[in-house]
């Protein structure tokens, strides 16, 4: 196989990517990208209402309320030395991408916009906050050029339209690298590296309807999984509560943040029921059940004539007026008017939940260090891997993540990933020798998608996603997640059957969504084995069968391993770094 | 119902030429796109190859050429189009197959113009100021998503893609000229003031129509060039 070598490789070249990219690419060391997609294509892209930290701009503010809001959003089930760390170090990778230009939306004294967002607090909750800084409703794109431009400045070497096949490790367990296959030729590749880092983000297209960008297929998750690598959470998905109907693109919190709001079928603001202080701006698990109830209970809108209720909401913004809207949202009109045909300055948009983000992933530490149970503890570092953003499980987000925290999370743990892998590489100043059987498992299963096959990968991955959004969904019991699992190991039978009609070398994209499958399936039995263990509710994870929380047997964090289908507990760290431990209550909005 | 589509099909591996393929495909084109159809085309025969990511608009990856006008699949709605509806690659630039091109010339232009915030000063421990008025400039610049739907829409992409920026990279240097924080201008302009980086435009607009993010390169182009103008007199 081709080699090329590198002290520092990043898988994906999302934010997380690109931002850790950064920190390598201005030191003297070599550093290489591989994203399936030109970086800028990667789904940061996507991301609208904004970055959260307390920068006071427009109300008093300080990083412990957005710390406080972040560990009772997530249920208690977030770590709370990688909350204090992220909420500390966020005002910083603000103002850092303010001066590498990101396009900030500004507030009249010249400062950078910010906006309410979900489940925020100021005073340990007590009134809103207003801490989400944002680029009109485009900030994941403005974010994601601006890092990309900083790379390109900075000559980090790209190896776009890249698909990473599997990590390289030795029998020491050193991560040396990964392989990956050129979509262009074709071409297998090797790329050593003494630090490798996974970006590889979300799997939010393991669901039938999915906010995701349809390469988000976990293929970082994947690549672990095969390594005999646990995952932690996993039974932790959020569903955006405002996705357009049937289509499953995402409307922005922050439309619900400038003041629009959800009604039902009968023109009720019904949010006032299921949260009463803060209605509309409630946490998204919180606000995407309550649309599920409210649909399920026949209360949604737009009901066929033999229907009492519809499958979805409206989210009200037209009040907010043309020019609000112009100015704050206009990524959102378009959106609407193109998906849903609705004009919003006139007209509510047809919502309903969507699958929109993994709070579980692969393991770290807050230095982005992969961590696994080993001989000496549940968390030793796996040397040479780290793992940061979607795919990662730091954890901040615990059982919900928060709209605002997730280009936050990219931003400050890329940043602390490459300061660790730099320090790491002057630890470990010469590449490991590689084990002859390096590249043995990638061949072999490049070569399985050579043999003809009787079943179609585009069939199967259908089948999958209808199943997860069946069986994994919003609301959850024992039953209906066992016979998803029991769906799940017929597709899986099938998959050992598929073949590709088409085994050509170039751009073959055919090839690549077989191997995106086989990364699907590994995610989707994570989900429901994690979730079939887990018997309580918390967070984004409702079991219909354990409707509450329970601490005392419960506040620990799930770990998958997929010999057996193992599952595993670690504790949840409520030890912060400096401050106070916040201690588990009673979570109501 | 059935929808007639006419694809432009190429594998360098097995084709000794391009040639389009007549496809028929049962699909309900109300509230569908047109990458919805390619999707399903593709689950049907595996060998269709294109790129596709976010279906919605903001990533750029599928454009591609629909009866005659360069488009984003994923949001051209169907039921507008004529059938049957052809479908090729983005013009100008090198086809690797089927729908996919190489967008390298078109990244290099990109690249050229250092697309990246210049300020040297010494960074302050907040965020440097900017007001909403300058901050409004940027409108109209920064949401490029980078599809190539405009310069590959340029004739005069198509005839230099080694020396014309085409639209698409000049109204980044726009966006950056435009930027209040930024202090390069100067360089900016003096990479621009050539005679085929800049002012191959002809100023025929075709980057306007192209564009699915309703953003006017052409208006750009003229600002850049009435800046040269002043700096002159």
């Amino acid at each position: 196989m081709n080699t090329r070598r590198f002290d520092a490789l990043i898988v994906g070249g999302g934010g997380a990517g690109l931002r850790a990219a950064l920190q390598l690419a201005r030191s003297d060391y070599k550093v290489a990208v591989v994203s399936k997609v030109f970086p800028t294509r990667s789904h940061t892209v996507s991301a609208q209402g904004g970055i959260t930290a307390a920068l006071a701009n427009v109300d008093d503010d300080r990083w412990e309320w957005h710390m406080y809001d972040t560990v009772k959003g997530g249920d208690w089930l977030g770590d709370q030395d990688a909350i204090e760390f992220m909420c500390r170090e966020a005002a910083s990778a603000v103002y850092e991408l303010e001066h590498m230009g990101l396009p900030f939306s500004r507030l009249d004294n010249g400062k950078i916009y910010q906006r309410p967002f979900g489940g925020q607090s100021k005073h340990f909750g007590g009134a809103q906050a207003t801490r989400t800084c944002a680029a009109a409703d485009r900030t994941g794109h403005a974010l994601l050029h601006t890092l990309y431009q900083q790379n390109i400045k900075h000559r980090t070497q790209f190896f776009d339209e890249y698909f990473a096949l599997d990590l390289v490790r030795d029998a020491e367990g050193y991560c040396l690298g990964v392989t990956a296959i050129s979509i262009e030729t074709g071409e297998p590749l090797l790329i050593e590296a003494r630090a490798t880092l996974l970006a590889t983000g979300g799997a939010g297209r393991v669901f039938g309807n999915s906010s995701n960008a349809m390469i988000n297929t976990g293929d970082g998750l994947g690549m672990v999984l095969r390594a005999g690598l646990p995952l932690q959470d996993m039974e932790f998905w959020q569903f955006h509560p405002t996705g357009i109907a049937g289509v499953g693109c995402l409307i922005t919190e922050g439309v619900r943040g400038e003041g629009g709001y959800l009604l039902n079928k009968n023109g009720e603001r019904f949010m006032e029921r299921y949260a009463p202080h803060a209605k509309d701006l409630a946490g998204r698990d919180v606000v995407a059940r309550a649309i599920a109830i409210e649909i399920a209970e026949g209360r949604g809108c737009g009901a066929a004539p033999n229907q009492s209720g519809g499958d979805y909401v409206h989210l009200k913004l037209d009040h907010l007026g043309e020019k609000l809207i112009a100015e704050k949202l206009p990524g959102i009109r378009e959106l609407a008017i193109r998906f849903a045909g609705v004009d919003p300055v006139e007209k509510p948009i047809p919502v309903a939940p969507t699958a929109h983000y993994m709070m579980g992933g692969i393991p770290t530490n807050l230095h982005g260090q992969v961590v696994a149970p080993a001989r000496y503890g549940p968390e030793e570092p796996v040397p040479g891997l780290y793992a940061v953003g979607e795919c990662a499980c730091v954890s901040v987000h615990g059982a919900n993540r928060l709209g605002g925290n997730s280009l936050l999370d990219l931003v400050v743990f890329g940043r602390a990933a490459g300061r660790h892998m730099l320090d790491y590489l002057q630890d470990n100043p010469y590449p490991r020798p590689l084990p002859d059987d390096a590249v043995d498992a990638s061949r072999a299963r490049l070569a399985r998608w050579e043999r003809p096959g009787s079943e179609r990968v585009a069939a199967i991955a259908e089948d999958l996603r209808r199943t997860m959004q069946t069986h994994a969904g919003v609301f959850r019991t024992d039953a209906v997640l066992r016979e998803g699992l029991e769906k799940l190991d017929e597709l899986e039978a099938r998959l050992a059957h598929a073949g590709l009609a088409d085994t050509s070398r170039v751009f073959n994209t055919a090839r690549i969504e077989a191997l995106e499958l086989e990364n699907l399936v590994g995610v989707a039995r994570a989900t429901l084995v994690s979730a079939i263990h887990r018997t309580e509710s918390r967070g984004a994870h409702t079991r219909e069968d354990f409707p509450r929380r329970d601490d005392e047997r419960w506040l620990k964090h799930t770990l998958y391993s997929r010999v057996g289908d193992q599952v595993d507990a670690k504790p949840v760290r409520l030890k912060p770094l400096t401050v106070e431990s916040i201690r588990p209550k009673e979570r109501v909005y | 119902m059935r929808v007639k589509f006419r694809l432009y099909r190429y594998n360098p591996e097995t084709d000794a030429k391009p040639y389009l393929q007549d496809v028929e495909l049962d699909i309900e084109p109300a509230g569908k796109m047109l990458l919805d159809a390619l999707i399903a085309i593709k689950a049907q025969d595996e060998t269709l190859s294109l790129r596709r990511s976010c279906r919605e608009g903001v990533c750029g990856s599928d454009a591609v050429n629909v009866n005659g006008r360069n488009r984003l699949a994923c949001i051209t709605p169907l039921s507008e189009l004529k059938e049957p509806i052809e479908v090729r690659p983005l013009p100008g630039l090198p086809v690797i197959r089927d729908l996919v091109v190489d967008m390298e010339p078109f990244y290099r232009q990109y690249r050229s113009i250092r697309p990246w915030l210049i300020n040297d000063d010494p960074e302050p421990e907040v965020e440097r100021l900017q007001s909403p008025e300058d901050r409004a400039l940027l409108d109209g610049a920064y949401e490029c998503i980078l599809c190539a739907c405009c310069t590959t829409s340029c004739p005069s992409f198509w005839w230099n893609p080694d020396t014309f920026v085409g639209p698409a990279g000049l109204l980044q240097a726009y966006r950056f000229i435009a930027d209040s924080r930024d202090e390069a201008t100067a360089a900016r302009l003096d990479n621009l003031e050539d005679p085929y980086r800049l002012y191959r435009c002809r100023g025929i607009m075709s980057c306007v129509e192209a564009c699915p993010k309703g953003l006017n390169p052409t208006e750009a182009i003229g600002r850049i060039k009435s800046l040269l103008v002043k700096r002159r007199v």
